[in-house]
């Protein structure tokens, strides 16, 4: 009787999606009937897969050197801690000096930095930047509101622990870490790539089912593809 | 046998020239940190980022253009390179040169854009899109200074042949064509700061306000391929002026020097001015350049 509180998923699906993204049909100038589905057109719903390291160890370990000696990171920024990423690569802190740098696209980018407190709104941004990362990719969690939800514990519309949502490489403690703070992170980042133990990438494809469940758990508004790379 | 020899000594050079790139950009990242109160990288991480961009596990295409775009890309970086004599009076080192091998060049130089252009657009992102028509528009603009003065200096020496300019220019600075036709050099030094891409002219990959143009959408050895060709592209092109305008080279040790001056030249320009937009830098390079490599034709003319 009451269709307005329906709880099939399809139409949750339908509900929130933008109006370029719906499902339609389009004729074309020879009155031929294209059916566009933009969801399933343009974008690629593909489960991610594991991608092994090399057999060979020594291979492997180069590789692992040169992945930890050229961090690229995602010019992305939430909360507060967006504004301690800048004076990094600022004359007085200069983060190039140790390999980091700054890459404007996701493809080219190896680590995402959550720097502060996460936004339900933006966790569905932060969630479809890291997929389209490549694999081997790492994440960076900065500050206490990505530990246990910092000052944010109890709001309406933040995250609490963020790896139920991604697989976070390295948590950096404070509110908010100083350059300083970060640059001993990126450190800590580098020896643990370096050891091999930065499979984070793995971990997501491995435990696929769980982390989305999480992911769908806390944004109600679902309106984009399982898995969009 | 012969044949086999000659390739030997091509792909040597080729390893050459790949490494003195990459070493250039990191020796030029450093001298730009360095003026920036910066420590800066270190001076092998070219190298080190290259081998980042092959060891990423994960690739994703667009289709098979996307695919050939970096590859055309690279055969344009290599064309050049094959057709480019390195060394004067050696003949191990001037690669496949001939009679007419400069207008070849010329057109090499616009074969690894237009290649570039079809694979990004198939990456369809906004954009690539934006990147690349930028990047064509603003080409076509610079290729016209260095064409007339190339004209310029084909009137003048009465060749084609990158070969025999450079013979024409032996014995000293005073036969440089730097001196003997001061116009066209300075005609094609303006289009080279283009052609590098350092600013005022790097509106088509700047990552501040178009990240980062048409190689958006490329990642890992599909990057890779397009770095191994910009650490050839950066240091052929030197090459070239510096057969054209500069005397050439009798030796490594003055190619690599020269090179490197001359490419930082564009590296010079691009830290004091800052950066034009596409329909000022377009507008710019067909006034007062293009102006100087008419006169430079019309005076070989008269």
């Amino acid at each position: 009787m009451n269709n307005t509180h329906d709880h099939n998923p399809e139409k949750t699906h339908q509900k929130f999606l933008a109006p370029e993204n719906m499902p339609r049909t389009v004729i074309g100038p020879d009155g031929e009937e294209i059916h566009i589905d933009p969801l399933n057109d343009y974008f690629c719903s593909e489960r991610p897969k594991v991608h092994e390291p090399a057999n060979n160890k020594i291979i492997e370990k180069f590789m692992n050197w040169a992945r930890a000696e050229s961090l690229w990171v995602l010019g992305f920024g939430t909360g507060c801690g967006s504004i301690e990423i800048p004076p990094l690569l600022s004359p007085r802190f200069d983060a190039f000096r140790y390999g980091v740098a700054m890459r404007p696209t996701p493809r080219q980018s190896s680590v995402l930095i959550i720097s502060g407190y996460l936004a339900v709104k933006t966790l569905k941004r932060a969630i479809r930047s890291y997929e389209q990362m490549q694999n081997p990719k790492f994440v960076i969690a900065l500050g206490s509101c990505t530990i246990n939800g910092g000052m944010y514990w109890d709001s309406y519309n933040t995250i609490n622990r963020l790896d139920h949502y991604l697989p976070v490489d390295i948590y950096i403690a404070g509110c908010m870490p100083r350059p300083e703070a970060i640059l001993a992170g990126f450190d800590q980042l580098k020896k643990r790539i370096k050891e091999g133990r930065a499979e984070g990438a793995n971990e997501y494809a491995r435990n696929f089912d769980w982390y989305k469940s999480n992911q769908k758990k806390i944004i109600k508004d679902w309106n984009m593809p399982d898995y969009n790379w | 046998m012969e044949i086999v020899t000659k390739l030997g000594f091509v792909l040597l050079g080729l390893v050459i020239i790949l490494n003195w790139g990459l070493i250039m950009a990191g020796i030029i990242r450093k001298i730009i940190a360095r003026a920036s109160m910066r420590r800066g990288i270190s001076i092998t991480q070219p190298y080190i980022n290259l081998f980042k961009n092959y060891s990423i596990r994960s690739q994703i295409t667009h289709g098979v253009m996307f695919y050939l775009g970096p590859v055309f890309r690279l055969s344009g970086g290599v064309g050049i390179f094959l057709f480019m004599p390195l060394i004067f009076g050696s003949e191990n080192w001037s690669n496949f040169s001939f009679a007419g091998d400069l207008v070849l060049i010329v057109y090499f130089m616009f074969f690894g854009m237009l290649g570039m252009a079809l694979g990004a657009g198939e990456g369809g992102h906004p954009y690539s899109a934006i990147g690349i028509s930028r990047g064509l528009a603003q080409f076509t603009a610079i290729e016209l200074p260095l064409t007339l003065a190339i004209i310029s200096i084909a009137i003048q020496y009465k060749t084609l042949s990158i070969t025999e300019i450079v013979a024409a220019q032996q014995g000293g600075i005073q036969n440089w064509t730097l001196v003997t036709n001061p116009l066209a050099t300075l005609a094609a030094m303006i289009s080279f700061l283009g052609a590098m891409g350092h600013a005022p002219f790097n509106v088509v990959m700047a990552p501040q306000e178009n990240p980062i143009g048409p190689p958006t959408e490329y990642h890992g050895t599909f990057l890779g391929v397009l770095q191994t060709n910009r650490a050839i592209l950066h240091v052929i092109e030197a090459v070239l002026w510096m057969n054209l305008f500069f005397g050439g080279a009798t030796n490594w040790i003055e190619l690599i020097l020269k090179s490197f001056f001359i490419y930082f030249w564009s590296v010079f320009v691009g830290m004091v001015f800052p950066r034009f937009r596409v329909d000022q830098s377009i507008s710019w390079l067909l006034k007062l350049p293009t102006l100087i490599g008419i006169l430079a034709i019309v005076i070989f003319l008269l």
